[in-house]
């Protein structure tokens, strides 16, 4: 998959396993959308899983990560993102601040290890 | 969004949030929104509308969230060796950032494209709801089903969250067109971020093209604790992250499906739980 375009099957998964999935979503969302109350049971509970989901995602980036953030040690993998989520939290809420902050306890913990 | 946290969690409102019917979010109109009053003559025509949407790209701090994040799935899509062209076709028409992340990570990993597909569609549940939640705004009684197929492609988090915020600033008439150049814009930023992270990490020394992967996970975990309104989805974020590293030791292949199910069921019931 060295060129731009890559192989037909990366791209055939593509297709089945990211676009339909999500477009399916949408669409329905248009075709029913009428008659679903979005505060309902049903989709707290749609948001809370697909939160979740997302959560064990990012969990395993950190744990098992990919490329050359393998070779990042993992205390330092985790103190990064622990850094930049109390910033955010302490800092009203700031995405920016947080993920700059966490950006820099790692580089600079990197470079100082070696 | 901090106000509803606190409205949740507190007692004596918290009864009073989950019988009202209210919109699933509703930002308050901030930042420097320089459009035209509604009445203005200058919304004549919907490609001054379309531009006005497009330029509207500039009006949000969201912008610079989602180009951090693409920047960090181009990066990923680099290092778990797929190709250029795949991360941009994926970023145009999937236009889901988790969604793409879960694709990348569980192929990169070894899944198969039925696990991978699987957990994609769970993830992808929550677009439906959006999506039901925006259209209301764009409608009028003589819009046509397939006026609205290109804005309900365009619904991801981002936008769903800006059409709260610009909707009421935008004549009804004019919003479908309006919508369709915001979404535009956040489009081919994002390509354009894709694009950058892809060619970052290829080229950095590997500490930055290191720091460059830590975007998404920081990026995806700060967006979300931000978009947190119920203590149902802070529960499911905090039990998500801890409960994966857990049900990965059984290597089931569907960890990710596993451990977001569950994490989500108990969060959904510990909200039950408390409503009581």
């Amino acid at each position: 998959m060295s060129d731009f375009i890559g192989d037909w099957h990366a791209l055939l998964v593509l297709l089945l396993a990211g676009f339909l999935p999500n477009e399916v979503w949408r669409m329905l969302g248009l075709w029913l959308g009428g008659g679903v109350d979005e505060e309902s049971e049903i989709l707290i509970w749609v948001r809370a899983v697909a939160t979740a989901i997302l959560a064990g995602v990012i969990a395993q980036i950190l744990v098992v990560p990919p490329g050359t953030l393998a070779s990042i040690p993992p205390p330092l993998r985790y103190g990064a993102v622990a850094v930049g989520l109390v910033v955010f939290v302490a800092f009203r809420r700031s995405i920016f601040l947080g993920v700059a902050c966490g950006e820099l306890v790692m580089v600079t913990g990197k470079y100082i290890l070696g | 969004m901090h106000k509803d946290l606190v409205k949740v969690n507190g007692d004596r409102d918290r009864q009073d949030s989950h019988r009202t019917v209210r919109p699933l979010k509703t930002p308050k109109a901030k930042g420097n929104v320089s459009l035209p009053a509604l009445d203005s003559p200058k919304w004549q025509g919907s490609a001054a509308a379309f531009l006005y949407g497009m330029r509207s790209i500039t009006t949000t701090i969201l912008m610079l969230v989602l180009f951090a994040t693409y920047v960090g799935i181009g990066a990923l899509a680099h290092d778990t060796h797929f190709s250029l062209f795949w991360a941009l076709a994926s970023t145009l028409f999937v236009w889901a950032g988790p969604a793409q992340i879960i694709l990348l990570v569980a192929l990169g990993s070894g899944a198969t494209v039925i696990q991978a597909a699987l957990a994609v569609t769970v993830s992808a549940i929550r677009l439906f709801p959006m999506v039901v939640s925006v259209l209301p705004m764009l409608r009028m009684p003589d819009t046509k089903k397939r006026q609205l197929i290109l804005p309900s492609h365009f619904i991801a988090v981002t936008l769903w969250v800006e059409c709260f915020r610009l909707m009421p600033l935008v004549p009804r008439e004019r919003r479908i067109a309006f919508v369709n150049g915001l979404g535009l814009g956040l489009v081919l930023s994002s390509l354009t971020a894709t694009f950058i992270g892809y060619h970052l990490a290829a080229n950095l020394p590997p500490l930055f093209g290191a720091a460059i992967l830590l975007l998404t996970p920081l990026a995806f975990l700060l967006s979300t604790a931000r978009n947190c309104k119920q203590l149902a989805d802070v529960v499911a974020l905090v039990l998500g992250l801890a409960l994966f590293p857990v049900v990965s030791l059984f290597n089931t292949g569907v960890d990710i499906l596993i451990s977001g199910v569950s994490a989500g069921t108990i969060a959904y019931g510990v909200h039950r739980w408390r409503r009581r």
